[in-house]
């Protein structure tokens, strides 16, 4: 399995997690990779929590990451990076958003956010890239281009070219948004680099 | 040319190629992509959205006598709805090829139950396919088009989840066409299942399940992969993907052909192997099978008969020496679960807010609305399948009797109640029962991502079409008190509710606002709490809206979420919530 590179993204319904794993997919395959990219639709996306998995290499059998597989996690806020750390493998790598987006029982009071997320996503002894894609997002023209951000930071972290990357964005967003995106990306690239 | 398709935009294009003429469905997660993807080919092939499964079925069955290449798609439950007309679909057999695509949802993503519906294939005895990826998914569409018209029999297109949503690479070609004949060409002692005619057709079925034995036999839908006879795998579908990964050193035998077994070629298959396992998710169906054959394996006593697998399943209930080495640390069990809610705007909100403080018995049903279920609205008591809260709702009321007097309701969507509502409405009205029936009208099936149904006045292909009035059907049906409510409009809502109840007769309140998330739905400007008015009461945060949470001594709008719809300012009792731009801060 060393052979495959396995990304799960995980965030909030509504956040375009589904958006960036298809990015990320197209990207490998135009590499010539191998792809598999899952995710589950329905019921989930209403405000929930959102999974993506995408694997590339040689030859991908499975079209899920199982339980200590991936080797990166690209969170979209850090309440989802925490749930989803033990997916990583030993030596994986998190790259989440910093952005704190409350669960409808916290939002209720029901329940309470987690104090220090940032700090116990460190405590994993992981390398945890984090940064603020909100702001980033609103910086470059809209808060939803924190995908675009997020991809961006991605690209740092993964060996295929920043420039396939631009070039798929361009191809999979609205044309009246590929300004935006374009330079969402480059703010997410450099904001690691 | 290469394309990234899902295992359902795979299907379709499959269709596409493979000449299929008629393509119909009902919606239902995760097969609703199938018919949307066909949509892309409506030059070349007809596609509809039925108001039902079983009507659906009914229609590609129609165009296949009449000789035309046919798909019909629904999820597994779907296919009990179309169960009555697909059993003796196997007895008249077809003209025109006809394929029955059947998506599972092992681990019920989204779904009321996990049934595994390879059973129906061995239950009508006719053929079934499994593709354990998109280009399989794909090419098996006209290899079952293929079987169907060799062997004049329906064939199943069995997907899962994680074949029906994993994107995986697909080579596409360009479409061959099939003539369709000029008329209908009457065929009585095929196509007229009366019991005279039945009864020649039974044997007819007993001989083609034969025939089909022998051709799964040598089809190369079934596949050995030779290598290490030290361990050899029996599996098929997505299982076929973990085994795959997780014993690469092993001979595997791919089974495509799920139905009717090879049983030759898996005695010699197993003659040859020192261990057998078989691996398939949900149900023992291919181990029962092989285990007649008198083969020893390995399957079910190791591995779960619940929920989908992955390679960590496989690894924790198969391997001896485990990973020793220990992941990260799971702390998920000890954070807020992140659960899915009814958006920001949902005109079911109101609905589901005003049952729960009228303290009812609510019999729900399929849609988005079972969120209705969850706190803080908690105003759900029973679920069960599609067009159930109706019939329920009036075997509640007849258990009870005056007990249950002005307390029952039963709710259910536009959509769901055109799939299978109507039927339990005429039942209350016909038996003299006298229900509250509350349609949560959002004009849109909206649960599977917004497709139209027979009141939106649209069709699949885009056509402008007749759009029914809930209102006036439920007359015409018999209901003599029929009240149409806004429900973002929370007293009017309460009140016609509350005044419905107290009769003894049946009644339909028709809730009706669109779904927030509807393109044609304009957004109104966003709420904001006035931090000075608010007492931190915490009636707004008992609507469940995700845009308002708590705050610092009071509670918060998030106006990126907020659409503006006002349930929440109706319910602050020092209206301290105020449209943007009118507060005074």
């Amino acid at each position: 399995m060393s052979k495959s590179v396995n990304i799960m993204l995980a965030g909030v319904g509504g956040q375009g997690v589904l958006l960036a794993s298809e990015v990320i997919s197209k990207v490998a395959m135009e590499k010539g990779y191998d792809v598999k990219k899952s995710e589950v639709h329905g019921m989930a996306q209403r405000g929930g929590s959102v999974v993506s998995n995408v694997r590339f290499g040689e030859k991908i059998y499975s079209p899920i990451i199982a339980e200590g597989e991936a080797d990166i996690l690209l969170a979209f806020e850090k309440l989802e990076a925490l749930r989803w750390l033990n997916y990583l493998k030993k030596d994986g790598i998190i790259i989440t958003n910093t952005q704190k987006i409350d669960p409808l029982p916290v939002a209720n009071g029901k329940e309470k956010y987690p104090e220090n997320v940032m700090d116990k996503l460190e405590k994993s002894g992981l390398k945890v890239i984090g940064l603020d894609a909100l702001s980033k997002a609103r910086e470059a023209g809209t808060q939803k281009a924190i995908n675009t951000v997020l991809l961006g930071a991605l690209a740092n972290e993964i060996d295929i070219s920043k420039d396939l990357f631009e070039k798929v964005i361009k191809e999979s967003v609205p044309k009246s948004t590929i300004k935006i995106n374009t330079t969402a990306f480059k703010s997410g690239f450099e904001a690691i680099n | 040319m290469k394309k990234l398709l899902s295992g359902n935009e795979a299907i379709a294009r499959g269709a596409y190629e493979n000449g299929v003429k008629v393509a119909t469905a009902y919606p239902g997660t995760p097969s609703t992509e199938i018919l949307e993807s066909v949509v892309d080919y409506k030059d070349d092939i007809y596609c509809e959205w039925s108001p039902n499964e079983k009507v659906a079925m009914e229609v590609a069955i129609g165009s296949a006598f009449a000789g035309a290449r046919s798909l019909v798609a629904m999820k597994h439950v779907g296919l009990n709805v179309a169960a009555d007309p697909f059993m003796t679909l196997s007895y008249t057999g077809i003209k025109g090829g006809l394929v029955i695509v059947t998506a599972d949802d092992p681990s019920m993503h989204s779904s009321q139950n996990e049934q595994d519906n390879r059973h129906y294939a061995r239950f009508a005895k006719v053929p079934m396919l499994e593709p354990s990826d998109s280009q399989e998914a794909k090419e098996m569409v006209g290899e079952a088009l293929d079987i169907s018209e060799d062997f004049d029999t329906p064939v199943m297109l069995r997907t899962t989840t994680r074949i029906s949503h994993a994107k995986t690479i697909v080579e596409t070609k360009e479409r061959k066409e099939k003539e369709v004949p000029e008329e209908f060409e009457k065929n009585p002692d095929k196509f007229v299942m009366v019991p005279a005619n039945a009864k020649k057709r039974h044997p007819e079925v007993e001989k083609r399940i034969n025939k089909l034995k022998e051709f799964a036999e040598n089809s190369s839908l079934n596949k050995i992969e030779w290598q290490s006879k030290d361990l050899g795998i029996i599996t098929g579908g997505v299982a076929y993907n973990y085994a795959k990964e997780v014993f690469p050193e092993a001979s595997v035998l791919k089974l495509g052909l799920t139905y009717p077994l090879p049983d030759k070629k898996i005695k010699e298959f197993a003659k040859e192997i020192k261990e057998l396992y078989v691996i398939e998710e949900l149900d023992p169906f291919l181990e029962d099978q092989i285990k007649a054959m008198e083969i020893k394996v390995t399957g079910k006593d190791k591995l779960p008969l619940t929920f989908e697998y992955n390679t960590k399943v496989l690894k924790d209930n198969l391997l001896d020496n485990k990973d020793e080495e220990k992941n990260n640390e799971d702390q998920s069990e000890d954070l807020p679960a992140r659960p899915p809610a009814l958006c920001a705007g949902c005109p079911h909100r109101g609905v589901f807010y005003i049952l729960n403080k009228l303290g009812v018995t609510v019999t729900g049903d399929i849609g988005c609305y079972a969120l209705g279920v969850a706190p803080p609205l908690s105003a759900m008591d029973s679920v069960v399948c599609m067009g159930a809260s109706i019939g329920n709702a009036h075997g509640v009321e007849l258990a009870l009797g005056e007990k249950s007097k002005s307390k029952v309701v039963g709710v259910i969507g536009d959509s769901t109640f055109m799939h299978s509502g109507i039927t339990a409405l005429l039942d209350i009205v016909y038996n003299k029962g006298a229900s509250t029936i509350v349609i949560l009208d959002n004009r849109i099936t909206a649960m599977t991502g917004h497709q139209d149904n027979p009141t939106t006045g649209k069709t699949l292909m885009g056509e402008d079409t007749v759009q029914v009035d809930l209102a006036e059907l439920s007359k015409a049906l018999g209901v003599n008190s029929v009240e149409v409510v806004d429900p973002y409009n929370l007293s009017e809502t309460k009140e016609t509710i509350e005044s419905e109840l107290e009769k003894d007769e049946i009644s339909v309140i028709v809730a009706r606002r669109e779904c927030a998330l509807l393109k044609s739905v304009e957004r109104k400007e966003p709420f904001t709490v006035d931090t000075n008015k608010c007492i931190n009461c915490g009636q707004c945060l008992d609507i469940g809206c995700p845009a308002i949470s708590q705050g610092d001594g009071h509670t918060i709008i998030d106006d990126y979420l907020c659409t503006g719809c006002e349930v929440c300012v109706q319910v602050c009792p020092v209206d301290a919530i105020l449209r943007v731009g009118d507060s005074d801060e």
